[in-house]
């Protein structure tokens, strides 16, 4: 299904190129017209020269149900300065020329739907210099408009596998999925835990299945997360605590993209350079991982609920 | 589009209404699961819970018994004599239908809700879960979700917005008294939506050992479909009280619609039975201005929010609208996607009252027949008796009285008093102070 209607795809160059040196990619996330409107273009080059390989960039959304409070706090300030969808795609022009990392676009299936349905939004989303898209809420079943609408725009699709998702179900994702699989490295609580994911189970079953590389996010904030991630994984996406960040920096008058840039570097420091830890048992079955993915559901089973500060036990599907 | 004329194409047939939804959770084009992966399994899970807990005598048996000891079922049905003959005096022929009210006001918690909750609740327990949560409007879901929760042993956890917390302070109170914990959502519009968004962040961190009781027929499939069937319950015994007091099936069933789980209950036993009319009354705010109103499928246009395809409020850049009804659970830009296939086939009538008509139906309801309606419920009287007064006596309209108005007293005597001002005012500046008489003026109303 890799890039049926072009070339090699950005992304696809992007892992590829990363692939051949042994190399793996940080992936911050951040949200469209978020800390200001305007300053997409300057807090994508910052990121860049931190390190960054790939971005993705938060469309924003009214009733986002598949992010998290910080998240969702955020594309609320910024539908409040005025900056929807429509806004988003202009500074993703703007700005695709002062970069050369790829750009995804995460975006809720609502959002598709409305402006113009899977092949007109496509259609816009690449005409605005996006790479690729995901979209957390259009599951296996519902994204088969989507997969024919991205690939004949030239874009990436990447579905996500959640810890909880069945081996079989992964497995058929991973084939659905073009540019990468994103991997929800827990299906609880993100926030101040303070241990990093575990992922080698449901990692394993997606190396056996496809060659995609995977990219993990949820609850990666430190540079140690994104070392354990990138142990097993090709990316590590670091959504919330970015998009906090910058928040806070804003907010307090600093220099957002400047503090982008170094947070992005700190976190580039533990991406894995070498080859994979899980390397010699990479194409074994998925009946090995079973139970390797058992207990990290268990682990993450009976959440405590959490206090009322956003940032602490806070509960998100793909915050990264 | 009111009638289903026979299709010529077969293929163009659509299949008995009542067969909806199909195997993908569809309703037509409607409905189907737009939510993120780490949904995707418990979903799944609660459609085989529920399907096999459908064909198990012993849960049926055991939710029957809920319904008979616990909550009072069957509830009463009964004629609106004294607001037949409003609606007589208002017609131009002075004829009307005769009116009927199904009392679900008198179902246990005051509101149909508790049929939905009871009947998730059991579910939960057979799937092992020990907590649920719930988002509410006006509270009376979130009362009827802590009162099934703390008869079966469950912990719950409620959000509600906090605009609404404000509006339905009473049943705050009362869900905290039961037992459950009230939490206040003060994002976005701080409202129904709002809650909904929260409540299904929650559920995406708790999953493994929690139930979201969602409550109305909106959400991914199967919750449109589960709430629907555990609220037929509401249609099932409308049928059976016609027969058994008006000696047929009546004429017209009306219901109020914000996400709509009273009318789809009420309705769904009648859409095979194409003599009867069945009319949805949404909420019509101010006026029909985007952000003035709660009437999706009056004025909004397909879309997905909350996890299914629907008729939705939206702006041209993707955004969910801002809404606005004087009642606390009809404020929501979306409707259960079996009422967009309802709508769009032709099967239902919907309309939109607006907050002035319907806070003159919740006097009427309460001055002609002694029942103070839930201001939600008022929408659905102020359109029957519109209606009925253009019907023949010997015609009869139903309306599925959903909850009682204790909740609102506070909020509809500041709306009647601001209505009043205003009258007063205009009355005032149009020098007519003398004619004045508020009461007198509802029954010269015309439609």
């Amino acid at each position: 299904m890799h890039g049926e209607s072009v070339g090699l795809n950005r992304i696809e160059s992007i892992f590829a190129g990363l692939r051949a040196e042994g190399k793996t990619a940080l992936m911050p996330f951040v949200v469209g017209g978020h800390p200001r409107p305007g300053m997409l273009g300057d807090l994508l080059a910052g990121l860049e020269r931190g390190g960054a390989s790939i971005v993705e960039v938060g469309i924003p959304f009214s009733d986002p149900i598949a992010d998290g409070p910080v998240i969702s706090a955020a594309m609320d300030e910024a539908l409040r300065a005025g900056c929807g969808p429509t806004a988003v795609f202009e500074e993703v022009r703007a700005a695709r020329g002062r970069v050369s990392l790829g750009l995804v676009a995460m975006v809720s299936v609502s959002v598709v739907h409305r402006l113009g349905g899977a092949k007109g939004f496509c259609e816009r989303a690449a005409g605005a210099g996006f790479d690729g898209l995901i979209v957390p809420d259009a599951p296996l079943e519902a994204s088969g408009d989507l997969r024919a609408a991205a690939a004949a725009a030239g874009l990436t699709l990447s579905l996500l596998v959640s810890p909880s998702t069945p081996p079989d179900r992964a497995a058929a994702i991973a084939q659905a999925s073009t540019g990468f699989v994103y991997l929800l490295a827990r299906a609880g609580i993100t926030g101040e835990r303070s241990d990093a994911p575990e992922i080698s189970g449901p990692a394993g079953v997606l190396r056996a299945a496809s060659d995609l590389p995977i990219a993990c996010g949820f609850g990666i904030s430190r540079a140690e997360h994104v070392a354990a991630v990138t142990g097993e994984a090709d990316a590590a996406i670091v959504g919330s605590a970015m998009v906090r960040r910058l928040g806070e920096a804003a907010s307090a008058g600093r220099d957002a993209p400047a503090e982008g840039e170094a947070m992005a570097r700190e976190l580039a420091g533990g991406l894995r350079s070498g080859p994979r830890t899980d390397a010699k048992s990479s194409g074994v079955g998925g009946v090995r991982d079973e139970p390797a993915r058992s207990a990290s559901i268990a682990e993450d089973a009976t959440p405590p609920l959490s206090s009322e500060d956003g940032s602490a036990g806070e509960r998100v599907s793909t915050d990264g | 589009m009111s009638t289903l004329e026979p299709a010529t194409d077969p293929d163009l047939i659509p299949r008995r209404l009542s067969e909806a939804p199909d195997e993908q959770g569809r309703y037509g084009e409607y409905g189907g699961v737009y939510v993120p992966e780490t949904l995707v399994h418990a979903l799944q899970e609660l459609e085989e819970t529920y399907y096999k807990a459908r064909e198990d005598q012993n849960f049926r048996d055991e939710l029957s018994r809920l319904f008979r000891e616990f909550v009072g079922r069957p509830t009463p049905f009964h004629e609106a004599r004294r607001l037949s003959g409003h609606a007589r005096s208002i017609s131009r022929s002075n004829t009307a239908a005769s009116i009927w009210l199904k009392r679900e006001d008198l179902a246990h918690t005051g509101a149909h809700k508790i049929n939905n909750t009871l009947g998730q609740a059991l579910l939960a327990k057979k799937m092992g879960k020990r907590r649920i949560i719930a988002e509410t409007g006006a509270g009376q879901h979130g009362v009827a979700s802590a009162t099934a929760a703390a008869h079966l042993g469950l912990k719950c956890d409620v959000y509600m917005g906090a605009e609404d917390v404000r509006r339905q302070h009473l049943n705050v109170v009362r869900m905290r008294m039961l037992g459950a914990s009230v939490i206040s959502v003060e994002a976005g519009s701080r409202t129904l939506k709002d809650a909904t968004n929260e409540a299904m962040r929650d559920w995406m961190g708790s999953v493994d050992d929690t139930h979201y009781i969602i409550g109305s027929v909106v959400g991914p499939h199967p919750f449109p479909m589960i709430v629907r069937d555990f609220q037929s319950v509401m249609g099932k015994e409308i049928k059976a009280q016609s027969i058994r007091h008006i000696g047929k099936l009546p004429d017209a069933v009306v219901a109020c619609v914000g996400g709509g789980s009273n009318a789809a209950g009420a309705f769904f036993p009648f859409v095979d039975e194409k003599g009867v009319r069945l009319v949805g009354v949404e909420a019509g705010g101010l006026n029909s201005s985007p952000g003035n109103h709660a009437a999706p499928l009056t004025h909004g246009s397909p879309g997905v929010l909350h996890g299914s395809l629907s008729y939705v409020l939206q702006t041209e850049d993707g955004q969910t609208e801002n809404v606005h009804s004087c009642s606390a659970g009809l404020d929501y830009p979306g409707v259960g996607p079996e009422h967009a296939y309802w709508k769009d086939t032709g099967r239902v009538e919907y309309a939109a009252v607006t907050d002035d008509d319907a806070l003159d139906a919740f006097e009427l309801l309460a001055q002609l027949e002694g029942i103070i309606p839930a201001l939600e419920t008022a929408h659905a009287v102020a359109q029957a008796v519109r209606l009925a007064a253009t019907l023949p006596e010997e015609q009869s309209v139903v309306i599925n009285v959903s909850g009682r108005g204790d909740k609102d007293v506070q909020e509809a005597a500041r709306l009647i008093g601001l209505r009043d001002e205003r009258e007063g005012e205009a009355e005032r500046k149009a020098g007519s102070d003398l004619r004045a008489k508020p009461k007198k003026r509802k029954k010269r109303r015309r439609t």
